[in-house]
């Protein structure tokens, strides 16, 4: 088989891996749109303070250290005690429950039937608030994340494709990882909102607010269970990508790679986040593998948004999304 | 009600400005945003030698320095707006520690008669001072630390790099792009294969930037990257396999911050640094005592002797000596910014002021002159030990290919000359 063929199936194979990556991010973004119409502008910071939140409780970090030793002039660094990562991940999860009620009740709750630009808008406040908020309680710097999640070149897709094509792909352990995870993810939730009473329910408010309200359902409740579940959602995106980059305010930056996948997947399903991940992760990297070197390189980031503007072209609502049907 | 008025602004200017005997080095700084974990420790090693030379010294030469701070968050438009509200407090030198915001200030500081002080950023060009009359950045600059690093591998290979494959992996921006034109010029001379590849900002995804690294094998990997774009580049390398000490940083990648994520998979990592880092040198005692111990710190303990902290810190001892050479030309201690741009023309640090100063060895010595804004360019290799978590030397000062770096900069700051009308002086 001639090499440049099998760079093309590794760079597909690697870019599948990327797509779910992208995929994970673009989730939390289509969770709370399905629920309540709103781009979550604070999708991607909402994913640093957890990864944040995580590293600080697995390393006993004392929350607010430079601020309380600024008042009282202490060292005060860390407890002197870590916690076993799953614990770590547990409480952190509650914590991420916990913020969704104080969004729920200090924003949200205030701004029922405001238009949906409006609620956008406080998302974007509560992106700049959750930033500072982070960096006070946390610290600005970079933190090593490892939760035990294995990294680098699996051994075992290198041996089995040296054998078969006499060349070995790169596959890295934690897009394995991370692929297993999103299967379980999504499963999980679509079993959620299918077979349970909540999940019926959240689907009722997505379908139609007033309707839901009129049998009972609590839009409030429905609120916080939705960005809880888009807490813990923005946990485990932040769980993956910070375990390549270390913990830092980049980890915010990833949303910008799911907005792309969001326009091609479509804003309200969630097979369309992990379809247009996979279209976009496989799109980018073939490209940049393919024109990259006659055009300079790094097309990655504008490519990703071109792609899902011909998409755009043909399916406006994205490959998933639901037609839009406004009569006059 | 306007009574009040007053008093509030009359007590905000109070605040904002210093005391008017005092000196005046703004720190446009950024401690928030996406490079905010480079931005503070750098940041807190500059005023924390100010605030050591206020406590310990009574300032320099009798006067006070004051230190305001503004955050640009890397961002150039804040960056031009922190230098527009700090100007009039008769500041003396500025030191934005970014190479977008120095190239916007390049026309500002001109007009204005301020210093753009840019040691080892910004604009590589800025080292002809016969054309950029306020810049300085020295001791090393861009294309200096590529001529280093190259040297480096000239002298781990014999002298001889013919045939061997470079790649440079680089931030696809202004500063990224600096080292592009000098390595083309270094390949031609010593013969060895350059491939070059560009990362878009923020750069938290390379796969496929290392998987053609991987294809093609290169023998060296040069790094010109910032921020989150070096530890996911460290990280992807780790993946990979490839040699780490094959793998080398301009001082723009080579942090603690840098290597800390990839854990032990960084050990053998290579930087190239123009100072020295470490906690060994007797001016971190004074810091200790005099700003640590009293309180008066403006980062961590934790932060004295890493590398970005011990590069902000030798940012303002070399502004702390141009204002002393500068009170020494002039006669009186309250200089001005004028005075203070002949203070750097004349810098002459030796290695005997370096002691003096508890800093032996941690730097080359510089003798500027009214053309030479550009410094000694020489640089050490760093290596980083993950088990022990230290950068430690594998060099002697290197000082870059002057016959291949100085043409480049003769024709960079002529074009600048001939676009902005501005004549050459020191003829």
């Amino acid at each position: 088989m001639p090499d440049q063929l099998l760079y093309a199936m590794e760079v597909t194979l690697n870019g599948l891996m990327a797509g779910v990556m992208y995929a994970l991010v673009a989730l939390g973004f289509v969770l709370i749109y399905k629920a309540s119409g709103i781009f979550n502008y604070a999708q991607g910071v909402l994913a640093l303070f957890a990864a944040l939140t995580l590293v600080g409780i697995q390393q006993g970090q004392v929350p607010f250290a430079h601020l309380i030793n600024a008042v009282t002039g202490g060292h005060l660094t860390h407890f002197g005690w870590t916690v076993p990562s799953v614990l770590a991940i547990i409480l952190t999860a509650a914590v991420m429950v916990v913020l969704a009620i104080v969004i729920e009740k200090l924003v949200l709750k205030h701004l029922v039937n405001q238009a949906p630009i409006i609620l956008f808008m406080a998302t974007i406040g509560m992106a700049y608030f959750l930033e500072g908020f982070g960096d006070v309680m946390w610290g600005a710097d970079i933190k090593k994340l490892d939760v035990g999640l294995p990294q680098g070149i699996s051994d075992t897709v290198e041996g089995l494709t040296d054998r078969i094509f006499g060349y070995g792909f790169f596959v890295d352990n934690l897009d394995i990882v991370a692929t297993v995870v999103a299967i379980l993810l999504v499963t999980a939730l679509t079993l959620f909102s299918q077979y349970s009473k909540q999940g019926r329910a959240l689907r009722a408010v997505a379908d139609d607010h007033q309707a839901a309200l009129s049998v009972g359902i609590s839009l409030r409740f429905i609120w916080i269970l939705v960005w809880s579940i888009a807490g813990f959602v923005a946990l485990v995106a932040g769980i993956m990508w910070g375990s390549k980059s270390g913990v830092q305010f980049s980890l915010s930056l990833i949303a910008l790679k799911a907005l792309p996948v969001l326009m091609l997947g479509g804003f309200t399903s969630i097979p369309g986040a992990i379809v247009g991940g996979l279209i976009i992760g496989v799109g980018e990297k073939l490209f940049e593998f393919l024109a990259g070197p006659l055009i300079g390189g790094a097309t990655e980031n504008w490519f990703a948004y071109v792609l899902a503007l011909i998409f755009l072209v043909f399916r406006p609502q994205g490959l998933f999304g639901e037609k839009i049907i406004e009569r006059v | 009600m306007k009574t009040t008025f007053a008093a509030l602004v009359a007590a905000s200017i109070t605040l904002a400005a210093p005391a008017m005997a005092d000196l005046s080095v703004p720190n446009l700084s950024y401690r928030t945003g996406p490079y905010a974990a480079n931005g503070i420790p750098y940041a807190d090693g500059f005023n924390d030698y100010f605030t050591l030379l206020n406590e310990r010294d009574g300032g320099i030469g009798g006067e006070k320095v004051q230190v305001p701070e503004c955050e640009t968050a890397y961002n150039t438009e804040k960056g031009v707006e922190c230098y527009e509200a700090t100007k009039g407090q008769a500041a003396l030198a500025y030191n934005p520690l970014s190479t977008g915001i120095t190239y916007q200030l390049i026309p500002k500081v001109t007009a204005d008669h301020h210093v753009l002080y840019t040691p080892g950023y910004g604009r590589t060009s800025a080292a002809n001072g016969k054309v950029f009359e306020w810049v300085f950045n020295y001791p090393a600059n861009y294309w200096d630390g590529a001529s280093v690093a190259i040297k480096y591998l000239l002298s781990q290979n014999g002298d001889d790099l013919k045939g061997k494959k470079i790649a440079l992996v680089y931030h696809n921006s202004a500063y990224g792009k600096e080292p592009i034109r000098t390595l083309e010029e270094l390949s031609k001379k010593h013969g060895f294969e350059l491939n070059t590849i560009p990362v878009d900002h923020p750069g938290q995804e390379q796969k496929s930037q290392w998987l053609q690294i991987r294809r093609d094998k290169p023998d060296y990997v040069i790094m010109y990257g910032w921020g989150v774009m070096n530890q996911v580049a460290i990280q992807e390398a780790v993946n990979i396999k490839f040699p780490m000490e094959n793998f080398i940083g301009i001082w723009w990648s080579g942090s603690e911050n840098d290597v800390g994520p990839a854990g032990e998979g960084a050990n053998g990592y290579k930087s190239i640094s123009f100072h020295g880092v470490g906690n060994n040198y007797p001016v971190y005692a004074d810091l200790q005592k005099y700003v640590f111990d009293a309180g008066k710190s403006a980062g961590s303990a934790d932060e004295l002797g890493t590398v970005l902290y011990s590069r902000g810190m030798y940012a303002a001892m070399i502004i702390s000596e141009a204002i002393r050479e500068a009170q020494g030309m002039a006669g009186h201690s309250a200089v001005t910014p004028e005075e203070v741009r002949d203070g750097f023309e004349h810098l002459n640090l030796t290695e005997a002021r370096l002691t003096e100063l508890g800093l032996p060895g941690f730097a080359q010595p510089i003798a500027a002159t009214c053309a030479d804004h550009g410094g000694p360019g020489s640089a050490i290799m760093l290596q980083w030990d993950a088990m022990a978590k230290t950068w430690g030397p594998v060099s002697d000062w290197i000082t870059a290919d002057k016959d291949v770096i100085d043409p480049l900069i003769a024709e960079d700051s002529a074009a600048f000359a001939a676009e902005s009308g501005t004549a050459e002086r020191c003829n």
